[in-house]
């Protein structure tokens, strides 16, 4: 696996990528992208189908096609190295500390897999446009599709595990889209729902078991930990490792005991089910154990656990298979079957097993696929499924009687078709295999399943096709249009060609991939040929060919001792446990989540209380080391004041108006406190925060009850208090002693004040943090504040559109109303304050970078100029001469933010990192401009907007008709005699 | 001074939690309030308290300067704890509007005791 090559560029179709390449980056190379790009392409086509499905049915489906396609040029663009067993690799590192790469290999076998994926998509692509009927979701279907086949090539070009378990989980999301594709059908959303519990389950396990892999080896690559076999078949949690990830393996591939989600999802359409469960998604499995085995398998756990698991899968798929009557759930336990087959070829851990695997794998995806669309054109031309109303089709339908027949006899393992081969290999190993001691086990009973095999793959010929013309089926069948019997044929094609050319078609092929399989060890020797002389597998064919044909001839009578034999239900039991889950879960939730919030409150602040003891018991405090300020007169007071007002807010809590007024009184002394304790920036803040934050409140008790009634029992109170003073002397005790020591490890506070100015060019190191050192920290701060104030806008919009509009317009306010709400005097003193406030804002705002000031408080400062307005003169006078939305506002701001960071990258900096320099405009001393200044921009719109809108939208609910003044003042000794020139604006709402 | 600023913040945990475990919307509010002002005094004293030492470079001597990070890290919490406390005032007020009950737990039974029961 260690080699690696770097392809050169070819041809001039490429050419955009090598364009793209170096714009992106200088250290992603040509190869590299094509990698990345085969990955990413049918996530990209996906967006088209979807929108293209306007255009038309064609469209949409060209759209698919075109992009499995590129992706499949794309890919064959490797064929030479990887016919020379080279490995081309992508890689990319997104957080190497973490192991979080985007890494992409191409072997041998992510090669085979990838062309199965995109070769049989694009069939399948072509086969769905002519068999999807006009009534279905096209465009949908396209878009699904291709999300899936960008999950699965995810899936066998990944180097990274972490990465590989993303796609894995994303193939389970979107077959869940395509099984449940006909949503109008219970049966597929059914099917769709057990296809994601089992396989998402699964890869539950598989992310923990590959987390396990990755501890032991020290490495998340793919390519890493395939070279560590002794280190992981040594480690004391590789039996762990194993049946976790095999547990993934198992419920994707329908291996037994999950094998019973995979009939269920046959209500999918049925070029779903040929992809999905015939060529692809069911195979990640296998190609999880493949890609595994050199490090995994070998060992005994392997081979009792996989090689028994297939078997015992083997057996059971074709035992069912033969009894069932709906072409499709045939086909659907016939490869379970199948999957069984290759797991044990696979858990058998030979060398040679294992080719024979990858061998049965290729006619697998040929035959079955092939099969599938078979079962889906005699629907869709005869209307049933239904063996037992079908038969005779064979003159009806000939060509389609032929790819059936020929694909059918593949299946059966007959020569001179591929299915012969591989199964005469397998038969070939299991007579060399030995379980427990017993010779004659596992060859008897992969007899016995290939008989079976044999025998359901005669009666989809026999009973379909064969026997005489009936006159009752449900439509009258004819071949359908070259459209649907188009991508069948090729497959048939490839199973025939295959068959008896075996060595020239798939030769190299096959030696290329199972030499991936083996970790890059020589090949064991092997032919693939149709005649190897008398052996035991040819007599073993021989019994099952001639057993399949006895035991169809007595299918009647088997059909009858078949249903007389009780058999669990598999889709009963998976709904039981499901509605078990379902019922625990939820007794669970409801009695930790009863929706009482003071409980979780207690609990949360007792569980605090308590780890803070904890850590107080058995921890040590550290020494004293920093003495403490001498307490003066004026804190003093202020400390009275604050813990007056507290105490009062305690003892007056029920009458709301009071509380709101010593809040008030709090938030002063705190702000006082930051400004005495030399944080004028917080000061600031905090008092421009304290204006608006009242008034918010003073709004909301508008419509709220005046007093909080007594409504807490006398224990519950006492309680409530000793909670609450733990806590406090707690907290208080905590921070005392954090004051009083120095720092325990150095603090990256004195980078920043020695960076402000030589990195950030400004001198208030506070502003030069958040608008440079954590501007990244700041951008999300305004995002947030942006989400807040829409949040507000949309609980407003949403209430107002309810009946409490009703109840707002008539509501009666608790208190009489003064007479001149919008008084002259205030209306006169607000207006001239109004550029004087502004002013005072730009003011704050331009200094912030070297003098305590900046975005944050100039928004604020200029949101309670505006306010001062709204209050003085009215909601709806203000809102008239508001000409801006404040979402507007909002978003103006965050994108501000966003493209002063984005600049630093023509600067061919990190994001937000600021420049700044200095300009001399002669009239002018000389004055700095940084770019922080923009982003700081940002944050006062960003501010200003939120502010507004969360204060706005409280406003709207005070609205009443008749509210709103004719006359800017409620009185105006003008008003009696306006002037000519001075019309009074009339006030609209 | 560390004295002062520690009980007023241990005082002003305890109050903003009694209230935060009343059961009306509106003294969860104060009481949300009055712990907001709790932890942002904590988290700015973390830096270590100090006079007359501000973060504001100066060009001309070689001054103290107080730690500008805790400082930093509070500015933005200040304006965020006023579009948290925006955001529940709203949702307490919608949901008073809509049910014309300011109660915040869904179920009274669950609860030590029934409301109105010593009033």
């Amino acid at each position: 696996m260690g080699r690696r090559e770097k392809l050169a560029i070819a041809g001039q179709s490429e050419n955009f990528l090598y364009k793209i390449s170096t714009t992106l980056t200088a250290q992603i190379g040509v190869s590299h992208l094509s990698l990345f790009l085969i990955a990413a392409l049918p996530f990209l086509g996906a967006v088209f189908p979807a929108l293209l499905i306007r255009a038309g049915r064609n469209a949409a489906a060209s759209a698919a096609g075109l992009t499995s396609f590129l992706a499949l040029a794309g890919l064959l663009i490797h064929i030479p190295s990887v016919m020379r067993g080279d490995v081309v690799t992508a890689r990319f590192d997104w957080i190497p500390g973490l192991g979080l790469n985007a890494n992409f290999m191409l072997d041998g076998l992510g090669f085979l897999f990838a062309l199965l994926i995109l070769g049989i998509g694009l069939l399948i692509i072509l086969y769905a446009r002519f068999y999807l009927s006009r009534e279905d979701p096209m465009g949908q279907f396209y878009t699904y599709l291709l999300l899936f086949q960008g999950a699965m090539v995810g899936i066998v070009l990944s180097d990274n595990v972490l990465l590989l378990l993303i796609f894995w989980e994303l193939t389970s999301l979107s077959s869940f889209l395509l099984i449940g594709y006909w949503k109008h059908l219970p049966e597929g959303r059914q099917g769709a729902r057990m296809a994601l519990a089992v396989t998402g389950s699964g890869g539950l396990a598989m992310i923990a078991g590959m987390l396990i892999l990755g501890n032991i080896v020290g490495s998340y690559d793919l390519s890493v930990i395939l070279q560590h076999k002794e280190l992981i078949q040594a480690s004391p949690y590789y039996m762990p490792a194993l049946i976790l990830i095999l547990l993934g393996c198992f419920t994707k591939s329908a291996q037994f005991p999950f094998h019973f989600w995979l009939p269920h999802a046959m209500a999918a359409p049925t070029p779903v089910s040929a992809y999905l469960h015939s060529a692809t998604m069911v195979k990640a499995g296998l190609f999880l154990m493949a890609r595994m085995w050199p490090v995994l398998a070998g060992t005994d756990a392997w081979f009792y656990i996989v090689a028994t698991t297939g078997l015992v899968t083997m057996l059971i798929g074709a035992c069912i298979a033969l009894f069932k009557d709906d072409l499709k759930a045939l086909l659907a336990f016939s490869t379970v079957s199948h999957l069984g087959l290759v797991t044990m070829l696979l858990g058998f851990g030979t060398k040679i097993a294992a080719v024979a695997a990858i061998f049965h794998i290729i006619n697998h995806a040929t035959f079955k696929a092939a099969l599938f669309m078979t079962a889906g054109i005699i629907d869709h031309e005869t209307g049933t499924r239904d063996i037992k109303r079908l038969g005779g089709l064979r003159h009806l339908m000939p060509i389609t009687f032929t790819i059936g027949t020929l694909a059918a006899l593949s299946m059966a393992g007959l020569p001179p078709l591929n299915g012969f081969l591989s199964k005469e290999m397998m038969l070939e190993e299991t007579v060399h295999t030995t379980w427990l001691h017993s010779h004659y086990l596992v060859p008897g009973l992969a007899l016995l399943a290939a008989l079976f095999s044999a025998a359901y793959s005669f009666r989809f010929v026999g009973h379909v096709f064969l026997g005489p013309q009936r006159s009752d089926y449900p439509a009258h069948p004819h071949d359908p249009p070259v459209g649907l019997w188009l991508a069948p044929a090729f497959l048939v094609v490839l199973v025939v060609l295959i068959g008896l050319y075996s060595n020239a078609i798939v030769g190299p092929l096959v030696a290329v991939v199972s030499s991936a399989v083996i970790g890059g060890e020589k090949l064991p020797y092997y032919s693939l040929k149709l005649w190897h002389g008398f052996t035991p597998a040819l007599y073993m064919s021989a019994v099952a060919t001639l057993g399949g044909l006895f035991l169809l001839s007595m299918h009647r009578k088997g059909e009858q001792l078949w249903n007389a034999l009780p058999r669990p239900e598999a889709k009963t039991i998976f709904d039981a446990v499901i509605g078990a889950l379902t019922a625990i879960s939820r007794r669970v939730t409801d009695t930790l989540h009863n929706g009482v919030i003071s409980r979780y409150a207690i609990i949360m602040i007792t569980f605090t209380v308590g780890l803070g003891y904890y850590a107080y018991s058995t921890g040590t405090i550290g020494p004293q080391t920093r003495d403490p300020l001498p307490p003066q007169i004026i804190p003093v007071i202020g400390w009275i004041c604050l813990i007056g007002a507290t105490l009062a807010i305690m003892w007056f809590h029920r009458n709301r108006l009071l509380s709101l007024v010593l809040i008030g009184v709090v938030g002063l002394i705190v702000s006082m406190a930051f400004n005495y304790l030399s944080a004028p920036d917080l000061a600031l803040t905090q008092i421009s925060v304290e204006v608006v934050t009242m008034i918010l409140l003073l709004l909301s008790l508008n419509f709220l009850p005046t007093d909080t009634p007594w409504d807490s029992s006398a224990v519950r109170r006492w309680r409530d208090a000793a909670i609450s003073v733990v806590a406090g002397i707690g907290s208080g005790a905590l921070v005392y002693a954090l004051m009083l020591r120095d720092f325990a490890f150095p603090t990256i506070s004195d980078f920043h004040l020695a960076n402000s100015y030589k990195g950030g060019g400004g001198t208030n190191v506070v502003n030069v943090i958040l608008v440079d050192f954590r501007g990244f920290d700041t951008f999300g701060e305004i995002i947030v504040l942006g989400i807040a104030a829409l949040i507000i806008f949309a609980l407003t919009e949403s209430v107002l559109a309810t009946n409490v509009r009703g109840y707002l317009l008539n509501r009666k306010p608790h208190w009489p109303q003064s007479g001149d709400s919008h008084p002259l005097m205030m209306v006169v003193v607000t207006r001239m304050m109004m550029p004087i406030a502004l002013m005072v804002g730009a003011y704050i705002f331009f200094r912030g970078h070297n003098q305590p000031g900046g975005g944050f408080i100039a928004g604020l400062i200029v949101a309670i100029a505006y306010l001062m307005q709204y209050m003085a003169s009215g909601y709806t006078w203000a809102i008239e001469r508001q000409r801006f939305y404040y979402h507007g506002t909002i978003g103006w701001g965050v994108l501000i933010a966003a493209a002063t960071g984005l600049g630093a990258w023509f600067n061919e900096r990190p994001f937000l990192t600021s420049d700044f320099g200095y300009i001399n405009w002669p009239p002018l001393e000389e004055f700095e401009w940084a770019t922080a200044m923009l982003f700081d921009t940002g944050v006062f719109l960003a501010v200003l907007g939120a502010v507004m809108l969360a204060l706005d939208s409280l406003s709207r609910f005070a609205w009443q008709p008749g509210m709103a003044q004719e006359f800017p003042m409620d009185i105006n000794p003008l008003r009696d005699d306006p002037p000519e020139d001075e019309e009074p604006q009339k006030e609209q709402v | 001074m560390e004295v002062l600023v520690a009980s007023a913040v241990g005082v002003l945990t305890a109050a903003g939690i009694f209230l935060i475990l009343r059961r009306r919307t509106f003294p969860v509010i104060l009481g949300l309030s009055l712990l907001t002002y709790a932890v942002n005094v904590f988290l700015f004293a973390t830096g270590r308290l100090a006079l007359n030492a501000p973060a504001v470079l100066n060009k001309y001597k070689d001054v103290p300067y107080t730690d500008p990070l805790p400082q930093a890290l509070v500015l933005t919490a200040i304006v965020i704890s006023f579009g948290m406390t925006a955001v529940i005032v709203m949702i307490a007020l919608s949901a008073y509007l809509s049910s014309k009950d300011d109660h915040i737990d869904m179920t009274a039974q669950d609860s030590v005791d029934a409301p109105g029961e010593d009033a």
